[in-house]
């Protein structure tokens, strides 16, 4: 769907994007990640044509991207606004347009997502009217209303509050599934896992990951396991090994207990094996990082040493 | 549709549909003609009340006081009673009351005090130094044995009447003070016109900057795009606002004119101007004021007044659009705008100067070529005549300088518009001027 290759952006100062290369698959939610100031905006601003790359190329279902994918294109940039004196309607109508609707098509798929969000009552209301909620949805309407192919919302979900945040998200996964493809640029990782299938991670204008969510998850297994097992005695009752190693031993209950253990590179199944003669196990489970820990790990001035696969 | 159309229209509709814009349109000219209606008739009341009263006390024994001659403004009353008393009588007058002090060596000396209740009118002064100086001259005469009555023979008047070559070849009469007074009136015209809808575009892009609707825009269209819109935009509504004005002007001069004044009170407002003439440097005042409106070429002052005005606007408004999208506020506008309306400010000053009283000298010709000031300095050179090659050229200098201020500004404006909360230098902003795409 959109291919990015090679892209750098020099600014006087910094260099916002340094040989960016993202591959966004059609039909897929693709999480955009990053700290603040990583280079997201500006790479999603050259997507929309806004400023223009210093290197790289970039291709919109294998064109080169061009100014007639403008219409295909529907952006809500994180920061946003309306004009206040404007009245919804007529303003909804002008964005449409600019977009390249004809005034009628316009207003016929304003009313139509108007109905669908419950914002009927508010074409001739202006924007400082509305509480800023509202502003977000209308402003939300403006960027899908002439049914882009591609999505990029940047931050979509800040100034919501949790009510209209899952009205929004049940949105965004419909358009998806009616084959939209979407950007979801964040640094706030609770709906990444819930909402997207790809993500990139872009730290210190570097891509420094990028895959789908799953893959990574599997990639960034650490062959952690959380026992839960029963046992009437107080201390340990198995020999010592070498399959693995304990990071950590909790009392749940009475004779409830819970051991973290860290892998020596054998399988789940060999660790159960030397378990199961000496503790009654009720639960096992692998710990998998959330896109959250993975995404700390990498921004943290700490770990910036570059990814190798453990 | 074209998408700076749309861009265009939504700008237009969006500010002709307020109703301060109607507001505005409608009362100007209201405003205008009561203001102009008022002066005329306050001009005209000034001349009927100015009488005075002067008691004369005359310490001298020439009799110089028996010589003053009363007038339609001047009473002379000769000072009997004590001067002090006086004086101090006329501290409390209310009426028009003076004392004149004559000393007494006056036809050496040739001084005397007027001394009044409240500051002297200047008409009243000038009379009665008249009166004096005419006392006076006679005395000399007399003293010179000069024969008065063949003094009074010599008539030294001479009639200038001032013509000037009409593109035929004929001479045709000057009216060198309508043509000053125009000059001024477009100068103002033209200066308003331009820091009105300048501001209104200034106001526009930074409006669009503070709500972070740009970038929604500038997704859809490309930031020339957009700036050339929202200035076109204005542009129409100046224009629209414009004809409004004329149509309306002239509309209410018309009923102002049949309904209210006589040709009568023509009459009495032109000898009242001719007694207001301080001295004689309006040899060639107009007989009457058809004369001086058919003395005005308004095809050409319109014609050329609505080429510059739409000239000079898109020239300094791709300025003021390109100060917008570096600033966040207008308070911060400030700064940037003194500097670039300079020029502006200087053609309009010095309209009421140099250039109405020189108007074909190198300095007026210089500055109604150089497209900064031209707006301003070609219209009030119009005024005066101007070969019509010369405004050819400045028209197309100053083209080629809109074209110009718009490419730069176009290149700060695509860079500004995305910077928030950077406070922007002139340093910063010819950075911008470097980035390439």
């Amino acid at each position: 769907m959109l291919s990015i290759q090679g892209i750098v952006k020099k600014y006087a100062d910094h260099v916002a994007l340094d040989h960016v290369s993202l591959e966004v698959p059609k039909g897929k939610i693709y999480g955009l990640l990053g700290p603040n100031g990583a280079g997201k905006t500006s790479l999603i601003r050259i997507i929309n044509q806004i400023t223009a790359p210093d290197e790289g190329r970039i291709f919109f279902n294998e064109e080169p991207l061009s100014p007639k994918h403008i219409a295909k294109i529907g952006y809500l940039p994180e920061e946003r606004g309306l004009y206040k004196k404007m009245k919804i309607g007529e303003q909804m109508i002008y964005l449409a347009q600019l977009k390249g609707l004809s005034r009628s098509e316009a207003i016929q798929k304003i009313k139509y997502w108007f109905e669908k969000l419950h914002m009927e009552t508010w074409w001739e209301k202006k924007v400082e009217d509305l509480s800023k909620g509202m502003q977000q949805k209308v402003q939300f309407v403006a960027t899908i209303v002439h049914n882009p192919e591609l999505i990029i919302l940047d931050e979509p979900f800040s100034g919501f509050d949790p009510v209209n945040t899952q009205i929004i998200q049940d949105e965004i996964l419909e358009l998806n599934k009616n084959g939209a493809t979407i950007i979801y640029s964040t640094h706030r990782m609770e709906s990444v896992e819930e909402l997207c299938d790809h993500i990139a991670l872009i730290n210190k204008s570097q891509k420094i990951l990028e895959g789908e969510v799953n893959a990574i998850k599997q990639q960034y297994r650490k062959q952690q396991y959380q026992i839960y097992y029963q046992s009437d005695q107080e201390a340990q009752n198995w020999p010592s090994t070498d399959l693995f190693s304990l990071l950590n031993t909790e009392t749940l209950a009475s004779n409830t207990k819970l051991l973290t253990v860290q892998s020596h590179s054998a399988s789940l199944n060999d660790i159960l094996a030397f378990f199961i003669p000496w503790v009654q196990i009720q639960e096992v489970k692998e710990i998998i990082p959330s896109m959250r820990d993975i995404f700390i790990e990498h921004v943290t001035p700490t770990s910036k040493q570059p990814i190798s696969n453990e | 549709m074209n998408k700076t159309l749309i861009i265009i229209k939504r700008e237009y509709l969006s500010r002709v549909k307020k109703k301060s814009f109607l507001l505005v349109t409608f009362l100007m000219p209201i405003l205008f003609i009561g203001l102009y209606a008022a002066i005329i008739v306050l001009t005209m009341k000034s001349f009927e009340n100015t009488h005075a009263t002067v008691y004369v006390y005359d310490h001298g024994q020439d009799g110089v006081d028996e010589l003053l001659e009363n007038s339609k403004n001047l009473t002379f009353i000769k000072g009997e009673d004590d001067l002090a008393g006086r004086l101090a009588k006329l501290h409390s007058s209310k009426d028009n009351t003076g004392v004149l002090i004559i000393s007494d060596d006056f036809y050496n000396s040739k001084s005397v005090e007027y001394i009044s209740s409240n500051k002297p009118n200047v008409t009243i002064q000038s009379e009665i130094k008249k009166n004096l100086r005419k006392i006076v001259r006679e005395k000399q005469y007399a003293d010179l044995d000069i024969d008065l009555e063949k003094i009074q023979q010599v008539d030294d008047q001479v009639y200038l009447s001032a013509k000037e070559i009409n593109l035929e070849g004929e001479a045709q009469d000057s009216h060198t003070n309508v043509a000053m007074f125009l000059a001024m009136g477009l100068s103002a015209l033209v200066y308003i016109a331009l820091m009105l809808y300048g501001t209104q575009v200034l106001r526009g892009v930074i409006e669009e900057k503070t709500n972070r609707i740009v970038e929604v825009i500038i997704s859809s269209v490309k930031p020339f795009e957009l700036m050339m819109g929202k200035i076109v935009g204005i542009a129409l509504v100046g224009l629209t606002q414009f004809l409004l004005w004329i149509v309306l002007s002239i509309g209410l001069f018309t009923v102002g004119t049949t309904l209210f004044l006589n040709p009568e009170s023509f009459q009495s407002l032109e000898t009242a101007q001719m007694s207001s003439s301080m001295d004689s440097q309006m040899d060639t005042l107009p007989e009457n004021i058809q004369e001086i409106i058919q003395a005005i070429d308004f095809p050409m002052i319109l014609g050329s007044f609505a080429l510059f005005f739409i000239g000079g606007y898109l020239l300094y408004s791709a300025l003021f659009a390109a100060i917008g999208s570096a600033v966040d506020n207008e308070t911060e506008a400030n700064q940037f705008t003194l500097p670039v309306t300079m020029p502006l400010l200087l053609a309009y000053v010095l309209s009421f100067g140099v250039l109405v009283n020189d108007p074909h000298g190198p300095i007026a010709v210089w500055l109604s070529m150089i497209p900064l000031t031209s707006p301003i300095a070609m219209m009030v050179r119009i005024a005066f005549g101007v070969p019509i090659w010369e405004i050819a050229v400045s028209l197309t200098l100053l083209i080629l300088g809109f074209i110009l201020t718009t490419w730069i500004a176009g290149k700060i404006y695509r860079v500004g518009i995305l910077m928030y909360g950077k406070k922007a230098s002139f340093k910063e902003i010819f950075k911008w001027l470097k980035y390439n795409k």
